[in-house]
C-alpha cells in the first residue's frame, strides 16, 4: 500500500481485474476501507468473510450498482469507470446474484437475451442454437427452449451463468453461488467453473464456505469489517488459517453434539398432507416423532416443503389430512403431569416406546394464539425473517413484545419486560445495534438473526423449530446460535432444525430427515450417515 | 479519481433543529417562487396578494375562528383516517363516513327536537358514531369475508351515502319545494352545540383536540395500536404472533368510521346546523393528505390541517378582492407543498456535486 497511494493512471498489465483502495462509505459505516486486490486471468479468486464484511458491497461496485467513493478499478491494466450494470458488462463483468433475476414464464434463451440490442428482427432459432452450443462448450446440461418456472434450482442458476457468459463476459462474480445446490450439483458447477479458468475467464467468488474456498480456488482475499486484511494462496492455507484471518482471532470450528438424554416423546406427526394456494401438493403423508432432548433435522432442496410443515406445526398452514399430535396431552405443565398422570392418562409410561396409536392433543385445525392459550410453548424461528418473523419498521423492543403481546393483561401495552429482554438478548448475543430502539431494518442480516433467535428461546420454549438458523451468520454467531440450540436440548426441548449446509446438520443433529418434492425419507441417524447419502435423497433418489 | 457528476449520500441523523431550519427554508423558497409565478401570471403585487390572503384567513376575530373551526373538522377526519391507513387499509371514503354520520345528527335532531340539551346532544353525538361506524364496517366485513378491495367500496360507499341524504332532503325539506333542509330548529336552537366557556366553537375544540390526543395515545401506548401497525406491516407476521387479522381489521375500521361519523355530528351540530350532499365538501379526501403529510402522527396532523385551511379560506378573499377566482390559492398551496415534501430529500440525503469534492480524492 505504500507504494500504490496516489492516482497513478495504469495498472498491473497482467491483472483482468484490479481494485486499488477502493473505500465506500454509507453515512458513517465504513462498508469497504481501502480494498485492494487483483484477479489475473485463468485465475479463480475467493472473497472470503464474514457478514457485513463488505464483500458484496465491494462486488456489487465491480459490477456498477453501487459506485466507490474513493479509490481505482483497472480492467486489463487500463483504469475504468463503472457507473452502472451496463458500464460493467461494456468491461466484460457479469455478476450472478445470489437472487437469481429471470423471468419465469420466458424461456432460458429468452431470458439470456433479455436487455440486448438486437436485429429488427429476432431469430430465436440461431439465438438457441448460440446458446446451445456455448453451454455444451463448458459442459452445462442446459436446453435453451425450456421455461425458467419448469427448472431446479441448480438449472435456474445455470441459465444465469451461461446469460453472462453469452454477453461475452471474461470476468465472473458469483455471489453464494452454492447456497442453494446439493453436493452433488455443487461439485459439478465446481468442475465447470474449473473449465472456465482454463479458458482464461477470471472468476471471483463470494462465499463463507472454508470447504469450497479450499477446494476450488487458486488464491483467496479475506475482508473482514470492510477492511482488507490479505491475500494468501489457497495451497499454503488451512482452515483454521483462513478463519483467523477472517475473524482475527483463534476460533473453535467444531460443533459439539451432547448424546441426547433420556428422549421424551414431544410430537408425532402422523400422515401430514397440505396443498398450496393452486392446490399443488406441497407435502405428502409426512409422519415422524420428534423427542425432547433431541435435534431433528430436516435436510432438502429449497422449496421442498421444509417451510410448510414448521407452519403446519405452528398452526399457521392449512392442513388437508394427518394429524399432529403434543405430548403429554394434559397441555405441557410437567408438574400438573405428573398429578394427573396416575389417575387419569396411563400413556406417559409407553411414550418412549415410540408408538403412534396413543393420542396426544391434536393441535390440526388450531391458530398459534389457540395452540399458545393451550399452554403450548412452541418457539418457531421462520425463514422468512423480515416478512413473518419480525416488523422490520418496528424497533427491537417492539419485536420482542410480537411474542409476548398475549401474555400481558390489560389495555396497554407495557415495554419494559420486552425491552428488558432486548437488552439481554444484545449482551448475551452481542449483537452490533446502536441501542434497542432502532427499527430492526436497519440491522445486518446476521443481528437480525440473533434478534429473532433470542426472542424464541426466551419463551421457554418445550418444542422449538428453526428454520435455517445460522443462514448469513459469520462463525463467532454461528456458534454462539448452535450452543444456544445445544443447551435447549439439554433442557429437554425437541428440536426441530430446518438447514441448508449438511455439514452443520450432519454435525449439530441427532437425526435427519429428508424432504424431497413434498416427500419424506425414512429418519436417518446423523451419526452414521453422510453428505453424499442425504444429497442422493434430496434429489428424489429412495424417497417414499 | 473520476466521479459521475451527481453523487447521492444517504445523511445520518439530521438534528431537528437543523430538519427545522431545512423546512422552514423550504416554505420561503416556495413562496418567493409564488410570487414570481403571481407576477408573471397577473402582474399583481404578490406582498398585496399575500396580505390578502391572511387578512381573509384571520384578518378578523370571525375569520380566525371559522378558520379555526374547519381546521378543526379536517384535523378529526383525519385522525379518523388514521388507524385504518397505519393498517394499510386504503379508507378513502370518509367523506361518506361523515356524510352518514351527518344524516344520523340531522334526524335525531330534527325528530327529537323536543329532547332537553343534555340528552338530546349526547343522543346525536351516539348515533353518528354508530352511523359512521357501520359505513366503515361495510368494506372491512367485505374485504375479511370476501377479500375484496377495500379502495374501492369505500369510494362507492361514498356516493352511496350522498343519494341516502338526496332521499331524506325530499323528507326534510324546508321550506317545502326549496330542495334544501335550511337551517334545522333555527328557532329553538335545539341540537345546536352551545358555547363553552363563553367561545362560539368551544366544544369544537375540545372534541377535535381530545379525540386527537386520545388517538396518538391509542396508537402508540395501546395493545390495539400495536396490533395494527403489526397488521399493517404484515399480515403473515400477526397470524405468526396470534394476532386475529380479521378482528383487528374489523375493529380499526369500526374506530376509524365511528371517529369520521363523530366529525360528521361536529359539522352538522357544531358548525353548519344544516345538510346536504356537499356537507362533507370533499373533505373526506383532503383529510387523506393531512394524514400523509403528517406522516400519521395525530399531533402534527394539527399544523398541517390549519395550514390547509387556512390557504382555502385566505384564496376567497383573493377571489374577491382581486377579482382573480380561488384558483391561485391552490397554485401557491401546491408549489408550498412541493417545496415542503421536496425538502424531505434533502433532509434525508445530502448530494455531493464532482467539481466540489474532486480534489479530496
Amino acid at each position: 500500500m505504500l507504494k500504490a497511494t496516489g492516482s497513478d493512471s495504469s495498472g498491473n498489465e497482467s491483472a483482468a481485474i484490479e481494485l486499488r483502495n477502493i473505500t465506500k462509505r454509507f453515512g458513517s459505516v465504513l462498508a469497504n476501507d481501502r480494498v485492494s486486490l487483483s484477479a489475473q486471468k485463468g485465475e479463480i479468486l475467493s472473497i472470503l468473510g464474514e457478514n457485513g464484511s463488505g464483500k458484496t458491497t465491494l462486488m456489487n461496485m465491480i459490477s456498477g450498482i453501487y459506485f466507490p467513493d474513493e479509490g481505482q478499478i483497472f480492467v486489463e491494466g487500463r483504469e475504468v469507470r463503472i457507473t452502472s450494470p451496463k458500464d460493467a458488462f461494456a468491461l466484460g463483468i457479469g455478476m450472478v446474484h445470489q437472487h437469481f433475476k429471470l423471468v419465469e414464464v420466458l424461456s432460458a434463451a429468452e431470458n439470456i437475451i433479455l436487455g440486448l440490442p438486437g436485429k429488427l428482427r429476432l431469430s430465436l432459432e440461431q439465438i438457441e442454437k448460440e446458446v446451445a452450443e456455448l453451454a455444451e462448450s463448458y459442459g452445462f446440461v442446459l436446453d435453451p427452449k425450456q421455461k425458467i418456472y419448469e427448472m431446479s434450482v441448480s438449472q435456474r442458476q445455470t441459465v444465469e451463468i451461461v446469460k453472462v457468459l453469452y454477453r461475452g463476459a471474461k470476468i465472473l462474480i458469483l455471489d453464494e453461488p452454492t447456497a442453494v445446490l446439493t453436493p452433488q450439483e455443487a461439485d459439478t458447477l465446481f468442475t465447470i467453473l474449473r473449465k472456465m479458468r482454463e479458458d482464461g475467464k477470471s472468476i471471483l467468488i463470494i462465499t463463507h464456505k472454508l470447504n469450497e474456498v479450499l477446494a476450488l480456488s487458486d488464491r483467496v482475499s479475506v475482508l473482514r469489517k470492510g477492511a482488507y486484511v490479505g491475500t494468501v494462496k489457497t495451497k499454503e492455507a488451512t482452515a483454521r488459517s483462513l478463519t483467523e484471518m477472517m475473524v482475527g482471532e483463534k476460533v473453535r470450528l467444531d460443533i459439539v453434539r451432547p448424546a441426547p438424554k433420556e428422549p421424551k416423546k414431544r410430537l408425532v406427526v402422523s400422515e401430514l398432507s397440505c396443498v398450496d394456494k393452486e392446490g399443488l401438493n406441497v407435502l405428502t403423508n409426512v409422519s415422524f416423532a420428534a423427542y425432547g432432548g433431541e435435534i431433528l433435522g430436516i435436510a432438502g432442496i429449497a422449496g421442498s416443503g421444509q417451510k410448510e410443515l414448521l407452519e403446519a406445526i405452528a398452526g399457521l398452514q392449512a392442513i388437508t389430512s394427518g394429524s399432529i399430535d403434543y405430548f403429554p396431552p394434559n397441555r405441557g405443565n410437567e408438574e400438573t403431569d405428573k398429578a394427573n398422570l396416575a389417575k387419569s392418562i396411563p400413556t406417559d409410561k409407553t411414550e418412549t416406546t415410540g408408538k403412534t396409536n396413543e393420542k396426544g392433543l391434536d393441535l390440526v385445525g388450531l391458530k398459534p394464539e389457540e395452540i399458545k392459550s393451550l399452554g403450548i410453548r412452541l418457539s418457531f424461528v421462520p425463514e422468512d425473517r423480515l416478512g413473518m418473523g419480525l416488523v422490520p419498521d418496528m424497533d427491537l423492543t417492539d419485536n420482542m413484545l410480537l411474542r409476548s403481546l398475549h401474555d400481558e393483561k390489560g389495555f396497554l401495552v407495557d415495554r419494559k419486560k420486552p425491552k428488558k429482554l432486548a437488552l439481554s438478548t444484545i449482551d448475551r448475543l452481542s449483537v452490533s445495534v446502536p441501542g434497542v430502539s432502532t427499527p430492526v431494518r436497519r440491522l445486518s442480516g446476521g443481528n437480525v438473526q440473533k434478534i429473532l433467535v433470542g426472542r424464541e428461546i426466551a419463551g421457554d420454549p418445550k418444542v422449538l423449530m428453526v428454520a435455517y438458523p445460522v443462514r448469513g451468520l459469520d462463525i463467532r454467531s454461528a456458534h454462539t446460535i448452535y450452543d444456544l440450540l445445544n443447551k435447549q436440548k439439554e433442557k429437554g426441548v425437541a428440536l426441530l432444525c430446518v438447514g441448508e449446509d449438511l455439514d452443520v446438520l450432519l454435525a449439530l443433529c441427532d437425526k435427519i430427515m429428508v424432504l424431497s418434492d413434498g416427500k419424506m425419507s425414512e429418519i436417518l441417524d446423523a451419526k452414521q450417515t453422510d453428505k453424499e447419502a442425504i444429497g442422493l435423497l434430496m434429489m428424489g433418489d429412495g424417497v417414499a | 479519481m473520476k466521479k459521475p457528476p451527481i453523487h447521492i449520500v444517504k445523511r445520518e441523523d439530521i438534528g431537528i433543529g437543523k430538519a427545522l431550519l431545512v423546512r422552514l427554508l423550504a416554505i420561503l423558497l416556495g413562496l418567493i417562487v409564488c410570487a414570481l409565478l403571481i407576477f408573471a401570471l397577473t402582474g399583481l403585487n404578490p406582498i398585496g396578494v399575500y396580505a390578502s390572503l391572511i387578512s381573509g384567513a384571520v384578518g378578523t376575530m370571525r375569520r380566525t375562528w371559522m378558520t379555526i373551526r374547519d381546521a378543526l373538522i379536517l384535523l378529526l377526519i383525519a385522525v379518523g383516517l388514521t388507524p385504518a391507513f397505519r393498517m394499510r387499509f386504503w379508507n378513502i371514503g370518509a367523506e361518506g363516513q361523515v356524510l352518514t354520520g351527518a344524516v344520523a345528527a340531522a334526524a335525531i335532531m330534527i325528530y327529537f327536537n323536543q329532547l332537553p340539551p343534555p340528552v338530546l346532544l349526547p343522543l346525536m353525538l351516539l348515533a353518528s358514531l354508530i352511523a359512521g361506524m357501520a359505513w366503515g364496517l361495510i368494506p372491512a366485513l367485505c374485504k375479511v369475508q370476501f377479500g375484496t378491495n377495500e379502495t374501492l367500496l369505500t369510494l362507492m360507499l361514498n356516493y352511496i351515502a350522498m343519494q341516502i341524504v338526496n332521499v331524506c332532503i325530499v323528507f326534510w325539506e324546508n321550506p317545502k319545494g326549496s330542495n334544501t333542509v335550511g337551517i334545522i330548529n333555527s328557532d329553538t336552537k335545539a341540537g345546536w352545540l352551545p358555547p363553552l366557556f363563553g367561545l362560539n366553537y368551544g366544544w369544537n375544540v375540545v372534541i377535535a383536540l381530545l379525540i386527537t390526543a386520545g388517538m396518538y395515545f391509542y396508537l402508540k401506548y395501546t395493545k390495539q395500536g400495536y396490533e395494527i401497525a403489526v397488521v399493517g406491516e404484515s399480515e403473515n407476521t400477526a397470524r405468526y404472533a396470534g394476532i386475529s387479522v380479521k378482528r383487528v381489521v374489523l375493529r380499526t375500521m369500526a374506530v376509524s368510521g365511528a371517529i369520521c361519523g363523530i366529525a360528521g355530528f361536529l359539522i352538522v351540530s357544531g358548525a353548519s346546523q344544516t345538510i346536504s350532499v356537499s356537507t362533507g365538501g370533499g373533505r373526506g379526501f383532503t383529510a387523506i393528505i393531512v394524514s400523509f403529510l403528517a406522516q400519521f402522527n395525530a399531533f402534527a396532523m394539527i399544523p398541517v390541517s390549519v395550514f390547509l385551511v387556512f390557504m382555502q379560506k385566505g384564496a376567497i378573499q383573493i377571489a374577491s378582492q382581486f377579482s382573480l377566482n380561488d384558483s391561485i390559492s391552490d397554485v401557491i398551496t401546491g408549489i408550498l407543498l412541493f417545496f415542503l415534501i421536496g425538502c424531505e430529500f434533502f433532509i434525508r440525503y445530502k448530494i455531493s456535486f464532482a467539481g466540489k469534492s474532486a480534489k479530496q480524492s
